[in-house]
């Protein structure tokens, strides 16, 4: 700690003036060959195959090893096209590092997935002009999508950035066995029924279901999770129509947070975080710990691999009070990209419904092109896992009924504070309501610049 | 001339990486994140002007003197036992102990973990539904502790993971401190007949104050920092601190503004306050070693004349 040779190093430092000259040379020369590596490779071999690259997260299901084999596919027709996919489990990750390649302009592949929740970030201002315009280039045909698939991919100015791949129209899943010990019914038609139209009845069930619930367990799995289901089933939901944030005045907002409110507060949840890193929340499927977990499509392969081979029968399908999307996917190409032509018609040709259909059959991804929605390949299609459940009929039937909501930029990050931070703390922290609301709207205020 | 060129330039040749990777990683990001600090920048958008706002924003954000709490508080929670437990078993290792080599490894061996590994490890003891010691604590009759949603069981928590992981550390330094001590001193305080605790708080403590003042700098500068901990403690809800913010540290608040709502200037607005922290706790470091250093030396002329008369 003592610093005490710093006099004498003071008194010579005059003399070497000219040395620091150069030293500051040899700075400057390395500083150069530390960013003059950063160009990317040339993609095209000298044969005039071009190497098209596409970024993804979680199960897209078009790979050659298990998914539709739909890269084989293209490239048979395409001979000169070779396509590499390089996969990121965790979503988030995938969106932060993407945010920071497009900053950059470096690093991005030739074809990047979107998920729905940065879906109005990646329309914004300050990303719109980063993408190519698919309305446009690749010659996809958007009538096949649903309609509000491709509203929800379109900036300002309606260029169409992103084409989409699956959809997540939601319905409940729910444990037979701990239905039958409450007293419930079991049959799917007849549990759907029970909550029909209304979430407020949904909660009614939850108060017979605590009656005489088996001990230790709970209605639903989390509070949060259901302010997810009521919100996603809202035609206004964080956003006005003009796409601006504005959860105060959302009747959808509203609803959703008194539902889960009331939820907490009758103490009909597991008070357990979906998605919980520690593995509270997939562990208490193992133990059949909640009777019931709003189920997008993309939820059955979770309760598959949680509640494992030991729970296989046991969870049904109802449909949900009211019909909702939550979730889903799109394909967008970066403008920057040195085959930006070629990335195009690839992402139109593996969103194209007949490639829809195929991942269908193998990922189980609920496409977002209407006719597929309607062909018997995804209306007759059932889950192992889940007996002789009509898993095609129950979502493409709730696929039917959504009705889309406006989006703002800011929606991902206002959604994770009403439920970390306002429903989970009325649900384990015993947060007065009231009290909770404040602390949202204070956090959305200091932390969200707009 | 070569050779003068040659022996007046070689020297800075070899300098030269450290400077230049410190100028690339440490001095640019330093001086970039003050002019951040002063916009509003959104990762990939263009920077307005904002002036001091993000700093006048951050003196009256609840958020933001919440965390500055939170620091001070697992800081303190962690420090203070850290530092005492490390003196008394360097303490104990300065004894001719039997095996005595193998405890000096022993004792360093949780700094050799990852923070990742061990912040797991402890998330797993201190789960609220499943965990060991709510486990044991049910056992003996209490009730369970909700380790991550109540304030201060989940900071006493975060500050046994880093007491854990810095005792042994602290201890080895002060190991090496305490064998600098000349052994006439112990021998001369055995003859006026001090026992070891006298000659502990009388010898070895003001013999080793110098390295004792550094080690709470560096564990001061560490727990302004601390960023693994809480983070990975709290799971999903880490980088918020819990529900209610109830462990949320600046690192983890900036992080949050920075990349979680994208708020680049305010977070870097954050990592300039908590530089001028620890440039205070520095500055507040010297004072105290300087008055030590007059101290002692009025004691020494003031011992010195009274020799003389």
């Amino acid at each position: 700690m003592r610093t005490s040779s710093s006099r004498h190093e003071r008194g010579r430092g005059r003399r070497t003036v000219g040395n620091a000259v150069a030293a500051v040379a040899v700075m400057a020369t390395g500083a150069a060959l530390l960013t003059g590596c950063s160009g990317s490779g040339d993609d095209t071999a000298a044969d005039g195959t071009i190497t098209l690259r596409i970024g993804t997260f979680g199960s897209f299901g078009y790979d050659d090893a298990t998914g539709a084999k739909l890269y084989a596919e293209y490239t048979r027709t395409h001979p000169n096209i070779k396509i590499v996919e390089s996969n990121v489990a965790d979503g988030q990750k995938y969106w932060d590092t993407l945010k920071l390649r497009l900053a950059r302009g470096s690093g991005l592949a030739d074809i990047q997935a979107l998920e729905v929740g940065y879906i109005a970030e990646a329309t914004g201002p300050a990303m719109a002009g980063k993408w190519a315009d698919l309305g446009t280039a690749g010659g996809a045909d958007l009538g096949a999508f649903l309609d509000w698939k491709v509203k929800q991919a379109t900036t300002g100015d309606g260029k169409v950035i992103g084409l989409g791949t699956d959809i997540g129209p939601m319905a409940i899943c729910y444990n037979k066995d701990l239905f039958a010990a409450a007293g419930l019914p079991t049959d799917r038609a007849e549990v759907a029924e029970l909550w029909a139209g209304d979430w407020a009845k949904f909660i009614a069930t939850g108060e017979t279901y605590k009656k005489k619930a088996p001990a230790g367990t709970a209605f639903h799995d989390s509070a949060g999770g259901l302010f997810n289901a009521v919100i996603s089933s809202e035609p206004v939901q964080y956003a006005n129509a003009k796409g601006e944030l504005d959860y105060e005045n959302s009747p959808g907002v509203k609803k959703a947070w008194n539902t889960a409110v009331a939820a907490a507060t009758g103490r009909l949840t597991a008070k357990l975080r979906q998605f919980d890193e520690k593995g509270t929340w997939n562990a208490a499927f193992k133990n059949s710990k909640f009777a019931t977990v709003a189920c997008p499509s993309w939820m059955t392969g979770i309760i598959k691999d949680q509640a494992g081979p030991d729970n296989q029968g046991k969870w049904d399908i109802a449909a949900p009070p009211v019909a909702g999307n939550w979730g889903g996917s799109f394909l967008a190409v970066p403008k920057s990209g040195k085959h930006a032509k070629e990335a195009a018609e690839l992402a139109a040709w593996l969103t194209a419904p007949a490639q829809h259909a195929k991942v269908f059959g193998v990922n189980g991804n609920i496409p977002s092109s209407k006719d597929t929605l309607r062909s018997p390949a995804v209306q007759n299609a059932k889950l192992p896992y889940f007996g002789d459940t009509p898993v095609g009929k129950i979502y493409s039937q709730a696929a039917a009924g959504i009705t889309p909501a406006p989006i703002s930029r800011w929606d991902g990050q206002v959604k994770t504070f009403l439920t970390d931070n306002g429903i989970l703390d009325i649900e384990q922290r015993g947060t007065d309501p009231a009290k909770a609301w404040e602390n949202v709207r204070k956090l959305v205020d200091d932390k969200i610049e707009q | 001339m070569l050779y003068r060129l040659d022996l007046k330039a070689v020297p800075y040749v070899f300098v030269a990486p450290f400077f230049l990777t410190f100028a690339a990683f440490g001095l640019f990001p330093l001086i970039y994140t003050g002019w951040l600090s002063l916009h509003r920048v959104e990762l990939g958008g263009s920077a307005q002007w904002k002036g001091a706002d993000n700093y006048s924003s951050l003196a009256s954000s609840d958020f933001f003197w919440n965390a500055l709490a939170n620091t001070f508080t697992i800081g303190v929670i962690s420090t203070v036992p850290q530092l005492l437990m490390a003196l008394g078993l360097a303490h104990l290792l300065n004894y001719k102990l039997r095996g005595r080599g193998f405890f000096r490894v022993a004792v360093l061996a949780p700094y050799a973990t990852s923070i990742a590994a061990a912040t797991l490890v402890f998330a797993q003891l201190f789960n609220t539904d499943y965990g060991l010691i709510n486990t044991v604590l049910g056992r003996a009759g209490f009730d369970p502790v909700a380790w991550e949603s109540s304030k201060w069981p989940a900071q006493i928590a975060i500050s046994t993971i880093v007491t854990w992981r810095w005792t042994g550390y602290n201890a080895l330094i002060y190991l090496a401190a305490m064998q600098a001590v000349p052994q006439d001193l112990y021998e001369a305080a055995a003859l006026d007949g001090a026992s070891r605790w006298r000659q502990f708080l009388s010898v070895t403590i003001p013999s080793i104050r110098p390295t004792i003042l550094f080690t709470i700098v560096v564990s001061t500068i560490g727990a302004t920092q601390l960023f693994g901990e809480p983070m990975l403690f709290g799971g999903s809800v880490g980088i918020s601190g819990g529900s209610g913010n109830q462990f949320q540290t600046l690192s983890l608040l900036m992080y949050e503004k920075g990349w979680v709502t994208g708020a680049l200037g305010q977070a870097s607005a954050i990592a300039w306050v908590m530089l001028l922290l620890l440039l205070l706790v520095g500055g507040l470091r010297k004072v105290v070693s300087r008055l030590n250093r007059n101290r002692n030396r009025n004691l020494a002329r003031r011992t010195r004349t009274t020799a003389g008369s």
